[in-house]
């Protein structure tokens, strides 16, 4: 981990805290923008007019999967430690990446469809891949009862209370596979929520994540073009505005 | 209740690029043929909202169907094989077209080297320069005389691209010009023109102009739209069974496409195949197919799966050494370099076989004389088009996560590339595909199972690999160059390389393969197995051209086969022949 990773960041505490908010929808998308107090990625609100269903207060952003409040807060918390707001633009909070992630674990991806999922079941050795009965949303539910059970064991408070590098840590721990989990190796849970993290914030907004494709900006992808043929043999670096699915329509 | 169909010519099981081959071939002779495919039917017009990365490069949703059936896995047969659960290290398609509906397109032919592996090197190395574990064997055919269906199979395909100075036994050019290059394609052919090295314009099935093939199919120019590999073509303009042979077959009107039609097995009286069960996926109802002649055209899983499943065929047993169906599987090695530059290009703007590639260290091109392999790969930088959920480079010692994580992965997307090898595979002793003892598929049958893992030889050749890859980056001025490990053992988890071939191979001889090279059982005479199951190793180039010149090949044996009944090759003087 980096230096920079340590360092106290008060400001994205006290983001990430207030992230609670919204799944209650006491935070809109433009209070947000000034909360993080950047305008990088937001420098083209033309593109997503009121009724865009990307916008933070439109219909979609309710939950489809979990039941508490309060998990869908810890799995917030813990997609913006792995996908923080900085200067480069919003994290995976501002992006909708918890949205994303809770609409997918109701659907095919959280209940493993088009995978293997007989028996027997057994372990296997470290080269074999994914043997649990478990099903993703399993994973996912677990896990962040897992996480929220090492931050009070270690730190006496819930996980979305913590410091953002006690987050890490409790985080860290996951991935080097030393937090025990019933049926399932954290480092598999840790993996999986940081590939739909990563989904969450760079996927077409159409899945409800990537709000404003300013996922897309931050990164200079210009999303789903028709044709490049124009611009492939250029010299120079093109900027291109993005463009979404929804276009193709 | 199984019900009779009525009988027809030739059934084929799976219709991508093989089976498209052998019913657009069969059909233009007039022959009854009906394509029997798990998957559904599609065309161009089913990928008008195709530029989602989620959907098709994470959620693989052109994929075969793990839930109905995958392969076990173990890395040495001391183990117990567990399932594939989902999918990692390799993909393998489903649907009409196949695999070849969302295929790259890198579209190459194998080198006379590799036909006549075994007597060519044992010539120039003498007879042990390899461990005896290593069953490197001739394939029974030679360069020249493939070459005919080579030249078909590019014709209809149109392919892209300009002739390979290090090839010069092919003087014939291509259907089409090169594709279009880029800024960093440019550098990389600079660069190792510097280092002495011999450049060209991959070859490719994104085609660079329109183009009419001979059955007179358009395709049309690539747009470098970025979204091509495990994606279809909106534009029709990458070369897929699904825009040539297949329109071409149903033209013909002697070709039925019976699509969600899954077989699990083979009839036959133990010499001759009589026809085949297949499921329909949507109802559960059964189906015999009686054929006269039966074309596995499954790829390499269900090919030697359905053989085994069938009893034909001798199975290959690792401890004696003896039989022949499931040996020989190979892979193919991955080297990975990659190279971080300072400045940025547009790397979201690309294609799926967009790219230039050199054979200076493929084949026997280099002496391996003072080297401990054989052998070698085709070393390509490609411009594919990188999209941002899977395209997350960043320099060794980056956390893949969190602050650093989320800065470095910006920083890079558009100032990284990789320079990559198909690296040749080796079919060695324990490699083998066989039948699992415990999983089974949803209609009961027992799962393939693969055994499986990196052999020295890999090891060596990827590592002598990389650092040529190594030089190139640096000589074009990157900034980092870094080259990821080849694993200790194979992991069936972390993507490495699609092109999984063998189990059913072709040979000059009964006791050591099980084809002769029209892809004709030497076992049972009305069996033609076609696809990359039939490589006796897997070369220093993509597979799907000597598939595909495999298949025209296997089109004209049927067609003798049906002139004068019996084996099409005599076999070379073995025991049993
Ligand atoms: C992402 C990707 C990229 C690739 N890129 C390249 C490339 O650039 N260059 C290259 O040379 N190769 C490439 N390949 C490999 C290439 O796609 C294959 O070599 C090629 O498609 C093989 O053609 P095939 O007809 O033998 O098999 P397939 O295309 O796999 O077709 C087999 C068909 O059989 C069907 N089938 C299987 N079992 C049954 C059954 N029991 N009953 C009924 N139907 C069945 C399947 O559904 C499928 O449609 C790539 C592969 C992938 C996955
Ligand atoms: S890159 Fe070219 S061939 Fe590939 S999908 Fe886009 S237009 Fe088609």
């Amino acid at each position: 981990m980096s230096d920079e990773k340590k360092a106290p960041d008060l400001s994205r505490r006290k983001f990430i805290k207030n992230s609670g908010y919204v799944a209650g929808g006491a935070i809109g998308g433009g209070i947000l923008t000034s909360l993080i107090g950047t305008s990088v990625w937001n420098g083209d609100q033309k593109t997503a007019p009121e009724t865009t269903t990307n916008n933070a207060d439109s219909y979609n952003r309710a939950l489809m999967y979990f039941r508490r409040r309060k998990d869908f807060e810890i799995l917030s918390a813990a997609t913006e430690r792995i996908f923080p707001e900085d200067e480069n633009g919003p994290g995976a909070i501002a992006l909708g990446a918890p949205y994303f992630i809770d609409h997918q674990l109701a659907g095919g991806f959280g209940n493993n469809e088009k995978e293997y999922t007989r028996g027997p079941f057994s372990e296997g050795t470290d080269y074999q891949g994914y043997q649990s009965p478990l099903k993703r949303h399993e994973i996912f539910s677990a896990g962040i009862q897992a996480m929220e059970r090492e931050s009070q064991e270690n730190y006496g408070t819930s996980f979305v209370d913590l410091e953002g590098e006690q987050q890490d840590k409790i985080l860290q721990k996951f991935q080097d596979n030393k937090v025990k989990m019933k049926h399932v190796s954290s480092a598999y849970f840790f993996d999986q929520l940081r590939t739909a993290t990563l989904s969450g914030v760079y996927a077409d907004p159409l899945y409800g994540g990537n709000a404003n494709m300013d996922g897309w900006r931050m990164k200079e992808f210009p999303g789903s073009q028709m044709s490049y043929i124009q611009q492939i043999e250029s010299e120079e670096f093109i900027d291109i505005e993005p463009s979404p699915l929804k276009d193709h329509l | 209740m199984v019900k009779t169909l009525d009988k027809v010519d030739v059934v084929t099981v799976g219709v991508g690029w093989a089976g498209g081959i052998i019913a657009s071939e069969l059909g233009k002779a007039g022959v009854k043929v009906v394509g029997l495919e798990r998957g559904e039917n599609r065309s161009t017009e089913d990928f008008q909202m195709v530029h989602d990365e989620y959907r098709y490069a994470i959620r693989y949703d052109l994929m075969q169907d793990l839930s109905k059936e995958t392969i076990t896995f173990r890395n040495n047969p001391g183990e117990t094989a567990l399932p594939m659960r989902q999918f990692g290290a390799f993909l393998i398609g489903t649907g009409v077209g196949g695999a070849g509906t969302h295929w790259n397109g890198d579209t190459w032919f194998f080198s006379p080297y590799d036909f006549e592996i075994k007597t060519m090197t044992d010539k120039k190395y003498g007879k042990n320069k390899l461990p005896k574990e290593y069953l490197i064997q001739d394939w029974g055919i030679t360069y020249d005389e493939l070459e005919p269906y080579y030249e078909k199979f590019e014709k209809m395909a149109g392919t892209s691209g300009e002739l390979n100075p290090l090839r010069p036994e092919r003087t014939r050019d291509y259907p089409t010009p090169p594709m279009k290059s880029t800024p960093m394609l440019d550098r990389f052919e600079k660069a190792a023109t510097n280092l002495g090295l011999h450049p060209f314009r991959l070859p490719s099935a994104n085609i660079s102009e329109a183009y009419t093939n001979p059955d007179g199919q358009t395709l049309n120019q690539c747009q470098y739209c970025g979204f091509c590999e495990k994606f279809g073509c909106e534009y029709g303009a990458k070369s897929t069974p699904n825009v040539t042979v297949i329109p071409t077959a149903l033209k013909t009107n002697n070709f039925e496409l019976r699509t969600h039609a899954n077989v699990v097995g083979i009839h036959h009286d133990g010499k001759r195949a009589t026809g085949v069960r297949y499921v329909d996926v949507q109802t559960g109802e059964e189906f015999d197919q009686p054929a006269d002649i039966v074309v596995l055209t499954s790829y390499t899983v269900s090919n030697a799966r359905l053989l085994l499943l069938s009893d034909i065929g001798k199975p290959y047993d690792p401890n004696t050494g003896t039989g022949v169906i499931g040996k020989n599987y190979c892979y193919h090695i991955t080297p990975v370099v990659t190279g971080f530059f300072k400045d940025k290009f547009n790397a979201s703007m690309g294609a799926g076989s967009l790219g230039t590639t050199l054979d200076d260290f493929n084949n026997d091109n280099f002496d391996h004389s003072d080297l401990d392999f054989i052998h070698g790969g085709s070393i390509t930088m490609k411009q594919l088009g990188k999209r941002p959920i899977n395209e997350n480079a960043a320099p060794k010692g980056t956390p893949n996560w969190g602050k650093e994580f989320k800065q470095k992965s910006i920083e890079y997307f558009n100032r990284s590339i990789p320079v990559t090898s198909q690296g040749t595979s080796l079919p060695h002793r324990n490699n083998y595909l066989s039948l699992d003892p415990t999983y089974k598929d949803a209609y009961g049958n027992p799962l393939m199972r693969l055994t499986y893992d990196f052999t020295e030889h890999d090891h060596k050749l990827h590592d002598f690999i990389s650092e040529r890859c190594a030089e190139i980056l640096h000589e074009m001025g990157a900034d980092k160059v870094e080259t990821r490990d080849l694993m200790e053992h194979f992991d069936i988890v972390p993507a490495h390389n699609d092109h999984i071939t063998g189990g059913v191979i072709m040979g000059e001889d009964p006791e050591t393969s099980a084809l002769n090279n029209y892809l004709q059982m030497w076992d049972m005479d009305n069996v033609f197995v076609i696809g990359a199951s039939a490589f006796p190793h897997n070369g220093g180039y993509n597979p799907t051209g000597t598939v595909g010149a495999l298949a025209y090949r296997a089109a004209e044996g049927i067609l003798k086969f049906k002139e004068k009944d019996g084996q099409l090759v005599k076999a070379k003087d073995s025991s049993r022949a």
